[in-house]
Formats: C-alpha cells, structure tokens, sequence
C-alpha cells in the first residue's frame, strides 16, 4: 500500500477525496453564508452559494431577542469549570490506579469502570429528583457536579490511568529516596509528564460538555440560565418555526470560535483525541 | 519491597510504626481516588438503584405524591403498543449508523494513509465537523433538509424532485442517521488512521514479493491487524448511537409518527414531557439492559473475530 501511487490513481483519489469532502465542509459555509442572507434570499431558488446581498442585522437580532451574551457566558464557563475539575479528578485517580498500591484497588477500579456502562441518560430521572429535592433545579450545578464526578469523569480517568501506567518506575523511586511525599511526586513529576494525556482529556471534556444537551433542557427553565445547544433551538416565530436566519447566525458563533482553535491547534486535537481511543 | 524500606523513615520524621511507608500509600490512594470514587456512588450507582426503585412507584410532580405500584409500569411496558416501534427505530437507527460510520471511517482512513502531498489538509477537514457544536450542525442539516432547502435546491438545479426529507418515513430515518454520521466519523477516522499506520510495512513488501493483489492485501493482511480497532469503534458507536438525542429532538421531534423515535427520545418524552415518571425509569432500565448485554456480546465475540490483541 506504500508504493508510488501513478499519476492518473493520484488523479483519481484527489477528485474522490474533494467529493467526499463535501457534506463534512459545505454545512458549515452555509451556515455562515445564510447567516447573513436576507430572509427572502435564504430558501431562493437557485441555491445562492455566496449571498448576493447581505442583511447584517440577524445578528444583532440574535442579542436582541434573547440574553445571548449571558447564555455565552453560561456555556464558556460551565465547560472551563467542568474541563478544569475533570482533569484534577481524573488524574488524581489514574495516578492512584496506576502507580500506588492500596487495598481493593482493582475492586474499586471495577466499580469505576461501570460508570463507563451507564449512560447518564439511564440515570437522568434520578437524578432530576435527586437535584430538585437539593433545590438545585435551573441551577448550573447540575451541569457541572455530574460531569466532574460521575459517569463523563470515568472515560478521562480511564485514559489518565493508561498514561500512568506506561511511567518508567525508576522516576518515582529516585523521588522517594529523597523524602518526597505521594502528592509531591504526583504534582511535581509524574503531572508534568501527563501533559499529553492531559491535553486529551481536557479536550474531549470541553467538547462534551459544550455539546451537552439532554442535561440543559432536562435541569434548566429560565432563559437566563441557558446553555447555549438550548438557547440555539429557542429562536423560533409565533408558531413555534424556527427563524432560520437567526438560529443560523447564532449557530455560527456557536461555532466559529472552536472552529478557528482546532484549525489553529488542529495537530494537538487529532492526535490527541486519537491517542486517548487507541490507549482504551 | 514496601516492607523491605519500612525501616527507612522518610523526610527524616521519627515516624511512629503505625505509619509504615505500605499504610501511607494506603492512605494516598484512597484520598487520590476519593472524589471519583464517591462521585461514582452518588451521582451513578445511587441513581442507577433509584431507577428501579422508581420503576415500582408513580410520582407524581405537581401533586407531589410517590405511591408505591408494583409491577404495574413493566406491565405497562410490556402493553405499551408503541414500544415495538420504538425498539424497530432504535435498531434500524443503530445498525445503520455503525454501518455507514464504520465503513465510511474506514474508507477516509484508507485514502489519507496513502502517500499524497496536502494529506494533512485533507484530514483537517474530513475532521473539522467533530468539534462544530452538535445542535449548530443538527441546525443547518435541519435547514438544508427542509422541502424548500439547500439539499432540494441542488438536486432541482439537476432536474430531480428532491422529497421532504424529514417528513416522511424513510427519507427521516436516513436522514438522522446521515447527520449523525457526518458530524462524528472523524473521530473514528483517526482511530483506524493510527491502526493502519501501526501495521509493519514489511508484511505488504512481502506480500507483493510474492504477487498478491491489493485486495487480497487488504483482506489477509489489514484487516486482521487493525481488527482490535475495529471492535473498540463499533463498540464506542453502538453505544453512542443509542445515546444520541439532541438531532433526534431538533430534526424530527421523533417523527414522523414513530418513525424516528428512538429509546432515549421515547424516555424523554415519557417522562419530562409527560410527566410520567415511573414508567420512565422503567424505560431507563430497558435501556440499561440493552446497552450492557450488547457491551457484554461485543467483550465475547472479541474472542472470535479479533486476530490478536496488542
């Protein structure tokens, strides 16, 4: 397979990739280029595939009709907190499942692994009742504490787990010798050696949690206090249509900003979302 | 080796025999795994015992009751005559999800394995829907599908009569499934990129000394070794598919009719829409069950299929 390929296969494989190409890329420009159409122009037959004329005021209708600003703010800040609590969580535990001997640890590893079993939605009933009896309904703590804690937390620490494991002994023992304490050698030496692992789980984590969206309309009421997935399907008219252009315009700024990371940072994504699955 | 250094104290404390260095570790692992493990307890395995807990009572939100009813929300489940549809839509939609990403991924995988200038640019975009907001993608898929939309627009400009995508039966399920496939098959790509690369050159060198074709190759010699990644995948998908929920509840709502009502969709609605609770959990246990018996089924075909595990 790793022969020379002839020039007319060549041919042939880069006209086959650029017409697959098409339903992964061509969404996301219509997207954009709708965003700003005219709403007379945006169902116009023939399809105008760059916008002949141009209507800038969707978005400034996306901030006029709902707090938009505040739901931004809303989903940038549960998915820092989760992003930033699930890579403490998850790597204290990999470390301890990895590196340190305490009794039933492969007990309690088991007992870990069947959070990967249990899909939240599974537990999403009790969990409403359980965070309504906490008067914690249409807050964000919900969003927040289960992601960090439970079932999502499970798959990051499995990866942290297989990246500890693959540490060479010798670096630890050095550590011990000199008197340094388990926490001292996770924080000082074995953390920063994880910063691949790391960066996996934290980008895995922020897209799950960005993407979230049983949770938010499960848990949240308030237009205030919505996430942004939810926020996007509330633009709609009088009978309940969705105002195409708006969702359109609001979806793009959904969209753009991670968009223009992972094209910034797209080496570190792809790799590292790839090592995290074949690790597992 | 842990008794071996007990008598070492270390930090130069007067350490007392208690606190020999085997009961700290001891000690630092249970507080290391403490916020997982309780997470673990309290927001999985209590809810998931509440579940069935639930699953023999009605609760009743607004009156604030919780009666105790037995049996009578499996008796439901099992009278429940939208019950069949709604299994028939999950498995049509999972099978034909895995399917389709499956042998998608593993096409792109194929063609950016090969030695091509610009390969780098090529992965970057089969890849870039996986980190577009799920409902921002599920929205402009709603658009294009519409009667009057983008999808329609093309094909009209060609001379065909395209149908109304999400209105009928057939063209909704395909179309779910399409979207879903779409947004997250680059995540599968790069798995069987890396498998495909981790496959030793010599093995093809020798097969081609001794004149196999391609085909054949691939047949005998990559498929095989890359089949531990391929058992991983549709393990991830399949339970992934019988998660998915914000496309079903944005395109379809679920129709039409029951066409696209899937599992999770048909829990939702039971039970935040409806407000019937208890038979809710009981759907929450159905689906607990399939996903464990299907994770336990792929676990044992490993066995069979896989060639070698690394």
């Amino acid at each position: 397979m790793k022969a020379e390929l002839s020039p007319r296969l060549k041919t042939f494989l880069y006209g086959l990739m650029c017409v697959l190409l098409i339903p992964f890329v061509f969404p996301t420009w219509w997207m954009a280029t709708s965003s700003v159409k005219p709403i007379s122009d945006i169902f116009a037959f023939p399809p105008q595939l760059i916008p002949e004329s141009y209507d800038w005021t969707t978005y400034s209708k996306v901030f006029e009709l709902q707090p938009f600003v505040q739901q931004y703010w809303n989903s940038a800040y549960i998915a820092a907190v989760v992003t930033i609590g699930t890579m403490a969580v998850s790597s204290m535990a990999g470390y301890a499942f990895a590196r340190i001997r305490f009794p039933f640890a492969n007990t309690i590893f088991m007992i870990v692994l069947l959070g990967l079993l249990i899909p939240s939605e599974v537990t999403i009933v009790p969990l409403f009742r359980m965070f309504l009896k906490a008067g914690m309904v249409n807050t964000h703590w919900p969003l927040i504490l289960v992601p960090i804690f439970g079932a999502p937390s499970v798959f990051a620490t499995f990866v942290m787990r297989q990246f500890f494991v693959t540490l060479p002994a010798e670096l630890e023992e050095a550590a011990r010798v000199d008197g340094l304490g388990r926490f001292k050698i996770f924080r000082m030496i074995a953390l920063p050696l994880a910063k691949p692992a790391l960066a996996s789980v934290a980008i895995f984590t922020f897209l799950h949690s960005w993407n979230l969206f049983l949770e938010p309309i499960v848990f949240l009421s308030s237009a205030e206090k919505f996430t942004l997935p939810q926020a996007l399907t509330q633009y709609t008219d009088a009978y309940g249509g969705p105002m195409w252009n708006i969702q359109l315009a609001a979806a793009t700024l959904t969209a753009l900003p991670v968009l223009i990371v992972f094209i910034i940072a797209q080496k570190q994504f792809v790799e590292g979302l790839a090592h995290t699955g074949l690790k597992g | 080796m842990a008794v071996a250094q007990d008598h070492a104290s270390p930090e130069g404390r007067s350490s007392s025999p208690f606190w020999t260095i085997a009961r700290r570790d001891s000690l630092a692992g249970f507080l290391f795994i403490a916020p997982q493990l309780v997470g673990i307890i309290v927001f999985v395995l209590i809810p998931l015992g509440l579940v069935f807990w639930y699953s023999l009572h009605e609760w009743n939100v607004l009156a604030n009751t919780f009666t105790y009813t037995g049996a009578q929300n499996y008796q439901m489940l099992i009278e429940d005559s939208n019950l069949l549809e709604v299994l028939g839509a999950t498995a049509v939609f999972s099978a034909g999800l895995v399917v389709f990403n499956l042998s998608l991924a593993l096409l792109l995988a194929i063609l950016l394995n090969q030695r091509l200038a610009g390969i780098t640019i090529f992965r970057t975009l089969f890849f870039s829907p996986v980190v577009v907001s799920l409902v921002a993608w599920t929205i402009v898929w709603g658009f294009l599908l519409q009667k009057n939309g983008g999808i329609n627009g093309m094909l009209q400009v060609l001379g065909i009569e395209g149908p109304n995508w999400l209105r009928e039966e057939t063209t909704a399920m395909i179309s779910v499934i399409v979207v879903q496939v779409f947004k997250n098959v680059g995540l599968n790509m790069i798995l069987f990129l890396a498998a495909l690369q981790g496959v030793p050159n010599e093995l093809y060198e020798a097969a081609r000394v001794d004149g196999a074709p391609r085909f054949k190759q691939f047949r005998r010699i990559t498929l095989p070794l890359i089949s531990p990644t391929i058992l991983l995948t549709s393990i991830i998908t399949i339970v992934g598919s019988l998660q998915v929920f914000a496309q079903i509840a944005v395109l379809t709502q679920g129709g039409p009719g029951l066409s696209t009502t899937v599992l999770v969709y048909y829990l939702y609605q039971q039970a935040f829409q409806f407000h019937f609770f208890g038979y809710g959990s009981t759907l929450s246990i159905l689906l607990f069950l399939i996903v464990a018996v299907l994770t336990f089924a792929q676990w044992q075909m490993r066995k069979r299929i896989v060639f070698y595990e690394s």
